[in-house]
């Protein structure tokens, strides 16, 4: 089976967050793979180990993103393709990551596809369900587990906490979600090995897309932290009074009872 | 200048849910005076337009169909994509639901737009809105414009305020025949977990227990609160993987996304990941027995101490508030 992951890069969201110039502040912050991408990546293994064939990870980025393909390789990815923008473009959106991986998976002739269902940083859950539309194949978000058997799949789905089973057919793009699987951690001899698989390096020029091709419909204009609220009140005394003086404060104060 | 909002709306279990009009009113915010066509797919839909009139939709536009009883992305797709196209709109309005999430990608990336997600709120009278969304687990914010093309949004429940219902308010209701081609996803079985009472993501009041609870007897407590307090119960991840209660209840950036006026965190720790479904909550109060639990970052009211002692004595004192 030739399965491809999707995986983004994302800031570390338990991390302290701050802001300069405009943008949410990454010196000295921590990077990871976006952890809904971990469980895509182990299940692709997975299914690799239980079917043949190969699994590829791509991410669309900057060069920092080498980090991360290099930890999904050692993981047990076979290859990683890094789709470097850095230097054409600007401005991005959901829009223009999903049109790359479109034109870059389009004549790959992937079985599986599979993204993680939300990026913990920019949040919107778009990118998969857009790269299904443009490649003209079904999808199913938020899985919580997969069987293949020949060209049938069998899903389950979480959808608010309730469970949906659905059949559909190969090639399919799927998103994970948790529960799916639990991520393993690179080995060492995975880490050595990981070293030797190739990791390509394509550009926008490579994909014959240029700058146009992939501009943003949307623009963010501000990035701000909440407003800081005032610190909470530790209410005090014997935990009978503490209780009468909560009461107090949700019903005259704060008049949400 | 003015435009033509199309706002997607849902039901669940033959009731509108709230968003449906929360999104109307959204429609408005961005439609510069514009009409609102509010649009409702499904099996039998016949029942529900005058209340979307109600809510401040100027039209509502049907489509019936025996394969849109369920949802499922390429039925919807095909249903929305056809009244689309006989409408031509120049924005669109989902809810940020299970549906919303799956679905307004497809269409977007369908149309070649751009598309916001999880809008908590509208900045109307510049030249064009803005829209605010959470980023980095809601710890940021971030404000968006559309730069090119088709307005597209989905709104986080419970953030934007729906108008008041008019039920002297009148309007068309129409319906469109599509045609609903091969599905290409099977809906085989769906498990719906019980969840009586209130919808969690439109709750008022939520009262939530982590892994501090202990046990599923643990919950009885918390429910017992949240019913006289008129809300629903919640929960962490931790409490859901323990088997304390069923993941249906799970709060956060894998489960419900939850902005309600009163949330009371009964011994849950506030990892990020749980606050990224909470913390644009209106009041936010804490109970865990440990000071520096994380919760209470967040928190605007906190007792310090065992949620068994503090929650059945506010049960006991909220019932004298409701008896005054
Ligand atoms: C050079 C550069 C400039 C940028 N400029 C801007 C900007 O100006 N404004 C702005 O808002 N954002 C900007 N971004 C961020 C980027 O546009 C979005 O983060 C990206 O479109 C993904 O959206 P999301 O975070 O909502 O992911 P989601 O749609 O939530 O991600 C869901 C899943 O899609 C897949 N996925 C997402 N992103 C990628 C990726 N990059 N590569 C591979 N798979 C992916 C993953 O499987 C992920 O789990 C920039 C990024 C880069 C690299
Ligand atoms: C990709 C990913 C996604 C995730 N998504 C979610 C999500 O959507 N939602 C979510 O909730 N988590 C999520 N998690 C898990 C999250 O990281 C935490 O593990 C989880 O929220 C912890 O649950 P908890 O607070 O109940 O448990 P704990 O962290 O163990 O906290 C229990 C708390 O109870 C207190 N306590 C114990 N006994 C009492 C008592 N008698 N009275 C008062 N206080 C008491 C303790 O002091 C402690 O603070 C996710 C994790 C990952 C990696």
């Amino acid at each position: 089976m030739n399965i491809y992951v999707l995986m983004k890069r994302t800031f570390d969201t338990e991390e302290r967050i701050s802001i300069s110039g405009g943008k949410i502040a990454d010196d000295g912050a921590e990077f990871i793979i976006n952890p809904y991408d971990e469980y895509a990546i182990e299940e692709a293994i997975q299914l690799k180990d239980a079917h043949g064939g190969e699994v590829t990870v791509v991410s669309v980025g900057s060069e920092e993103a080498e980090k991360q393909l290099r930890t999904a390789l050692a993981m047990g990815a076979d290859k990683a393709v890094l789709i470097n923008i850095e230097d054409d473009v600007e401005e991005s959106d959901q829009f223009t990551t999903a049109r790359i991986l479109a034109e870059y998976l389009k004549d790959k002739e992937a079985d599986l596809i599979i993204a993680g269902n939300v990026a913990i940083d920019g949040g919107s859950g778009q990118v998969g369900p857009r790269v299904a539309e443009q490649l003209n194949i079904p999808y199913v978000t938020t899985i919580t587990s997969i069987e293949i058997d020949g060209q049938t799949v069998t899903i389950v789905r979480d959808v608010e906490g309730d469970s949906e089973t659905i059949e559909t057919s190969l090639p399919l793009l799927v998103t994970a979600q948790q529960g799916l699987n639990d991520p393993r951690y690179p080995s060492l001899p995975g880490i050595m090995k990981a070293k030797k698989k190739p990791l390509d390096e394509i550009e926008l020029d490579d994909l014959d897309l240029d700058e146009d091709d992939v501009e943003p419909k949307t623009k963010t204009i501000d990035i701000y932290l909440p407003p800081k609220k005032e610190a909470g009140r530790i209410l005090e005394g014997e935990i009978d009074d503490q209780v009468k003086e909560l009461v107090q404060l949700l019903h005259k104060e704060a008049k949400v009872v | 200048m003015t435009k033509k909002i199309i706002v997607l709306a849902e039901s669940r279990e033959g009731a509108l849910r709230n968003v449906s009009f929360e999104a109307i009113a959204a429609g408005k915010k961005i439609s510069d005076g514009g009409e609102i066509v509010s649009v409702l797919l499904g099996d039998d839909v016949s029942t529900h337009g005058q209340e979307l009139i109600a809510y401040g939709a100027d039209r509502v536009v049907t489509v019936q169909n025996e394969k849109l009883k369920q949802y499922s992305s390429d039925g919807y797709a095909q249903g929305l994509l056809a009244v689309l196209e006989s409408e031509n709109p120049d924005g669109l309005v989902f809810g940020h639901t299970a549906l919303g999430k799956d679905l307004a990608p497809r269409i977007a990336s369908k149309l070649g737009s751009g598309l916001i997600s999880d809008v908590t709120a509208i900045e109307e009278g510049g030249d064009e809105p803005v829209f605010v969304r959470p980023i980095y687990s809601g710890k940021a914010f971030e404000k968006k414009v559309v730069s090119d093309g088709l307005v597209f949004v989905t709104i986080r429940p419970n953030n934007i305020d729906p108008l008041p219902k008019e039920e002297s308010r009148s309007g068309e209701v129409t319906s469109l025949d599509v045609e609903i081609k091969d599905l290409r996803t099977i809906i085989k079985d769906v498990v719906r977990k019980a969840t009586d009472g209130v919808d969690l993501s439109e709750a008022k009041v939520i009262v939530a227990g982590g892994r501090g609870v202990k046990s599923e007897e643990g919950f009885e407590p918390l429910k017992e609160l949240a019913d006289l307090l008129g809300g629903a119960v919640g929960a962490s991840r931790g409490a859901c993987d323990a088997e304390y209660c069923d993941y249906s209840l799970q709060i956060g950036q894998t489960g419900k996304v939850v902005t309600p006026d009163l949330y009371i965190a009964c011994g849950l720790s506030g990892a990020i990941q749980h606050m990224a479904g909470m913390s644009n909550s209106k009041v936010i109060v804490a109970i865990n027995k440990d000071p520096e639990a994380n919760i209470f970052k967040v928190a605007d009211y906190g007792i310090v101490g065992d949620l068994f002692d503090v929650v059945p004595l506010l049960i006991e004192e909220f019932k004298k508030i409701k008896a005054s």
